[in-house]
């Protein structure tokens, strides 16, 4: 058998026909093959390499492209009333091909219509005369929740309205194009497309076919430059960031991997603030200004004091800015307004009349039922008709709310009939004609198979003019119903190749080669909020291993003694206790939440965060997760425990050995070591306690890892003085108090304040006394009352920390 | 006849409270009934910043922010105003079944629009109860101004003024079922009402005299902030407005701070701050007749 990933080599000799199957249905375009059945030039050399593979070695291919999605760590959030719910990238792996004649046609209709809808917008926030003249209905506009007044009047930074634009495509069955929807507000996908792509090309290598796909890197550079020049006109050091809605977002994935990707930052609303009308990031060096955001969070929601008052997503004051012209947005806010079904209706007519010319590729025809003559046309061809709410933003397969289809209602609870329904709803209605989709191949367990598709297109504003993503990203209905219909939730998404003649050059990110001095880039602010959330994420990460020691020492104790009174035993059975940690169960849920916060502050950075690291954390989430089911008391639990530490330490060592050494990792290395200083105070005050019961000492040693290095220092029985000693005033044991401060000290040297004007600044006043104290200590110094002190100690310095850097 | 008005808002954080910014519709805008002779608005603490503008509907707005922790604020608005005669009054608004037709007629998205008046707001969307009780108040071939007086009279038989019974976040559909409320509910819940048969209407909040003139009774609403309706009557009429919690047009005793589609759109003060602590706001308004 041949290699499945080795190159086609061989003049293609097909082993299986899997064509054999794939009848489109008639009336319909198809993507594959043209009008007289033959296959289209595009794709000879796709099925010929599926035609020399078996099943099996298909079948291996697609899942390479999926264990890719899934190392990646690539997923969204399908129902957005279930925040939690994960779903696995809906990868359709064989992609949709089009020759880059076909995609040259389709790029120009579409720059004539981005460039129509700028000039919409602005006349919607400007002067209104669309409107005004009739061209536009008012209350259509004054009724519509995306037109946001506040904006009226107030100019964009840089003259445009509009730099990335999404639209969704679909072909007629007579084999041209027509638009479904306008992506205005906030397009998501492109980040997608990427990993669309990275993904399929661990299925198809071939260097034949692929060294002829046009290339998306460029489009990315070509975008990352239009948006940081928009930022540089806002003045020296004003940077661009994404903002966005927060981690229960559908696409909040792909955002951290676009602002990873772009080396841009990922902001939340609460990240920012306003300041005499400049929009400033909060950052542990106080506030940066920012000069361009690209948001994610729809326009309503952006500024709680002057849109939407109950927003929790917003930044106050982001109106007056942009009133002040100091901050630019791609897009505009109000920008939304653009997406609302029935403007459908009046786009063809509004090109002739702004631009002079037809629109260059149509879009689907639509008819707004606030207009009588409109409604009685709607009513009369409601059986070619898709009806639904005429303000919606949704594309015209994406039915919500009360819908009618071909003459039908969808879904229940509606009486009357559809005329009745129109009369009495009128402008709130809108009907589209129910359009036919191509077709193109899928994958349908061991066939190929037409399904209906769309295709979205990406589309960015640039110094030389609207710059188009080539492919990336099609939409692939769920059944062989070529109707809209079949392209509601619950379809797939697959690559697009634009498929040049000869080889495209390769393409990537890199900057072009620098005239003049090499300048080096400066590693980037950090946000307070995401210093806070590496900060905690190192204290719950150290809480979960304290907690996993002292549980496995109760285990390893468990299985050594069958008397159940044993005072070992009830002593630590207590401590765990007043940790909030259940001693009776081997994996208790004090343990998976310690887990579970830390993963939690993670998934806020995960911009910030290496994919290993992300996925060392699940893992041990994940391992924990199933040995609460399994794990029985005694040696068992603590072999457990032992599996965990070794996961928690693979997760440490992810982070020591690769974690950039950036104001990140030191709040995030503080984090730990404060609380490990913390944990081993609470520690020795239980155990190291001369009135505590015969073997106490062992368990203090044991649950700090220092058995060893106890037995080779002292060669004695433990007693409080060398256990202490070990564990409290050893600068070379990273298991006592005195090399945990030091490394505070040291941490704490490189961040922001350190210096006071000559002198130590907040953080450092507070620890250096800390430190002095214990290294000239004795053990018997350390008393009780010592030791209750340095506690208090460690919880003031986190209140500095936080007071200075993280709010 | 001039007015002299003060108004004291005041506010107070159980924890200081970092990052705060307000927006305020507090100080009064001239207009063909009102012409506005001196207005200071002054904030204690001092703001670190303070802009003034004018929003969409033409309100004079302040954006106001502290760069520093501040645990209250005090804003106190200090104005003469003369509030003008209003002129002869006559009903040239159309029928009420031919208001239809004459909003379609109607173009433009200025600020006086009509069309901004008519559907749901974030506030005020239409409800089942309450047109049902505006239709109910109609009889056939009224004037638009006649069936904005009728439901107006209606709604203040129907409604109890009971400054305890609501809150500034208490809905049209709560104030409406539970049959009393402020002024604030009284004008949601009309505007509810007009909307719901087709008449556009909005929200006026100001001031309204304390003391009236001797012989008359002293009016409810008159120890804050006021708020009463304006409907639109037709493109010959315009807009007139009406008075819900006192039965009556707003005349000569009323002075206008800011109008908008409901109470979201003129919020006297509205904050955002990032504190962990409560809050406590009191409100006190006088206007009284100049002496001079």
């Amino acid at each position: 058998m041949a290699d499945p990933l080795s190159p086609l080599t061989v003049p293609p000799q097909a082993v299986a026909d899997y064509l054999s199957g794939y009848h489109p249905a008639p009336g319909v375009a198809d993507e594959l093959f043209d009008t007289e059945g033959h296959i289209r030039p595009v794709w000879a050399d796709l099925v010929a390499t599926l035609h020399q593979l078996t099943p099996e070695q298909i079948a291996a291919r697609f899942e390479q492209g999926n264990q890719y999605l899934r190392d990646a760590g690539v997923y969204f959030r399908q129902y957005s009333n279930d925040p939690l719910q994960e779903r696995d990238w809906p990868l359709s792996h064989i992609p949709v091909i089009l020759h880059e004649s076909e995609w040259a046609g389709i790029c120009d209709a579409l720059a004539q219509r981005a460039d129509l809808l700028e000039l919409v917008m602005a006349d919607l926030y400007g002067p209104g005369r669309l409107v005004s003249e009739g061209h536009l209905p008012a209350d259509l506009i004054a009724g519509s929740r995306e037109w946001l007044r506040p904006m009226v009047g107030i100019a964009p930074v840089g003259g445009h309205f509009l730099h990335l634009l999404a639209f969704e495509i679909g072909r007629s069955p007579d084999g041209s194009w027509f638009v479904l929807g306008d992506r205005t507000q906030a397009p998501s996908g492109a980040g997608f497309a990427l990993e669309n792509r990275m993904a399929t090309g661990r299925i198809f290598p071939e260097r034949v076919t692929r060294a002829r796909i046009q290339r998306l890197a460029g489009f990315f550079g070509a975008f990352r430059d239009a948006i940081n020049g928009l930022a540089r006109a806002q003045g020296r050091g004003s940077g661009a960031a994404i903002l966005t809605p927060g981690i229960s977002n559908d696409t909040y994935w792909e955002q951290t991997y676009i602002a990873r990707y772009l080396g841009m930052m990922l902001l939340e609303g609460e990240d920012l603030l306003v300041e005499n009308g400049r929009a400033m990031v909060r950052t542990i060096d106080g506030p940066q200004p920012l000069g361009v955001l690209w948001r994610r969070v729809d326009g309503s929601f952006a500024d709680p004091l002057e849109l939407d008052g109950a927003s929790r997503i917003g930044t106050p004051g982001m109106v007056e800015a942009l009133r002040q012209g100091r901050l630019g947005l791609v897009n505009a806010l109000g920008s939304g307004v653009l997406e609302m079904r029935a403007m459908l209706a009046f786009l063809p007519r509004i090109s002739k009349i702004l631009t002079g010319a037809p629109l260059a590729m149509p879009n689907i025809a639509t008819w707004w039922c606030g207009g009588e003559a409109e409604r009685a046309h709607v009513r009369d061809n409601a059986a070619q008709m898709l009806i639904g709410p005429a303000f919606s933003c949704d594309l015209p397969f994406d039915l919500g709310g009360a819908s009618a289809l071909g003459g039908t209602f969808r879904g229940d609870g509606r009486h009357g009939t559809i005329a009745e329904w129109l009369e009495a709803q009128a402008g709130q209605l809108v009907g589209q004609e129910a359009v036919t989709l191509s077709t193109t191949p899928v994958w349908d367990e061991g066939r190929i198979q037409p399904r209906p598709m769309t295709v979205r297109v990406f589309a960015a504003r640039t110094a030389q003019g609207w710059r188009f993503m080539p492919g990336g990203y099609a939409r692939i209905g769920k059944s062989g119903d070529a109707t809209a219909l079949a392209m509601q939730r619950g379809g797939s998404v697959a690559d697009v190749w634009i498929l040049s003649d000869q080889d495209v050059p390769e393409e990537t990110l890199a900057p072009p080669p620098q005239v003049g001095e090499f300048q080096r880039q400066s590693p980037g602010i950090l946000p307070s909020r995401a210093a806070d959330n590496l900060f905690w994420l190192g204290r719950y990460v150290e809480r979960g291993e304290d907690v996993i020691r002292l549980i496995r020492a109760l285990h390893l104790r468990l299985a050594g003694t069958d008397n159940t009174a044993d005072p070992l035993l009830t002593g630590l059975r207590t401590y765990l206790t007043e940790l909030g940690v259940d001693p009776d169960l081997p994996v208790p849920a004090g343990l998976l939440q310690r887990i579970a916060t830390a993963r939690g502050c993670a998934a806020q950075v995960r911009d910030r965060f290496s994919v290993d690291g992300w996925a060392a954390l699940g893992d041990l989430e994940r391992t924990a997760q199933g040995m609460a089911a399994t794990a029985r008391p005694g040696d068992d639990t603590a072999r457990a425990m032992s599996v965990l530490l070794r996961k928690m330490a693979g997760f440490s060592g992810l982070v020591h050995e690769n974690m950039y050494r950036f104001a990140g990792w030191r709040f995030l290395s503080f984090g730990r070591a404060l609380e490990r200083a913390d944990a081993l105070a609470a520690l020795l005050l239980r155990f190291a306690d001369i009135a505590a019961p015969v073997g106490s000492f062992d368990i203090a040693v044991e649950v700090a890892d220092s058995v060893i290095t106890h037995q080779r220092r002292y060669r004695v029985e433990t007693g409080r003085d060398t256990v202490v000693d070990l564990l409290a005033l050893d600068a070379d044991n990273p298991r006592a108090i005195l090399f945990q401060i030091r490394r505070l000290r040291a941490l704490a040297e490189d961040l922001p304040g350190a210096d006071d004007h000559g002198r130590p600044g907040p953080l450092l006043t507070a620890l250096l006394p800390l430190e002095a104290e214990l290294r000239v200590a004795l053990p018997d110094d350390l008393t009780a009352e010592r030791l209750t002190a340095i506690r208090a100690g460690l919880q003031n310095l986190s209140e500095i920390l936080t007071a200075s850097c993280l709010r | 006849m001039i007015y002299d008005i003060r108004l004291v808002i005041d506010y107070a954080y159980a924890a200081p409270s970092d990052g705060v910014r307000t927006i305020l519709r507090l100080i009064p805008q001239g207009d063909a009934a009102q012409s506005v002779h001196s207005a200071l608005l002054t904030i204690d603490p001092p703001p670190d910043e303070r802009r003034d503008f004018t929003d969409f509907f033409g309100n004079v707005t302040t954006t106001v922010g502290w760069h520093h922790p501040v645990t209250a604020i005090t804003y106190s608005l200090q104005t003469r105003i003369d509030r003008l005669p209003d002129p002869p009054f006559l009903d040239l608004s159309p029928p009420l079944a031919a208001l239809a037709a004459t909003l379609a007629a109607q173009q433009g998205l200025d600020p006086l629009s009509p069309h901004h008046f008519s559907g749901a707001s974030a506030r005020v969307a239409p409800l089942e109860e309450v047109t049902d009780f505006a239709r109910d108040c109609l009889s056939p071939g009224m004037t638009v101004f006649q069936a904005v007086q009728a439901i107006g009279q209606a709604l203040h038989r129907r409604l109890e003024f009971d400054a305890a019974a609501t809150t500034v976040d208490t809905t049209p559909a709560e104030a409406f079922a539970q049959g009393r409320g402020v002024c604030q509910d009284f004008a949601h819940v009309m505007i509810a009402a007009l909307r719901g048969i087709g008449v556009p209407a909005g929200y006026v909040s100001g001031f309204l005299r304390t003391f009236p003139p001797p012989g008359q009774p002293r009016l409810e609403g008159a120890d804050a902030m006021h708020a009463w309706v304006q409907a639109w009557c037709g493109p010959e009429m315009g807009w007139v407005e009406f008075d819900p919690t006192n039965d009556q047009m707003a005349g000569p005793d009323y002075v206008t701070v800011a109008r908008g589609r409901d109470y979201g759109d003129v919020l006297p003060v509205h904050g955002v701050l990032r504190s962990a602590g409560g809050q406590t706001s009191g409100q006190s308004v006088d206007m009284v007749p100049a002496e001079e």
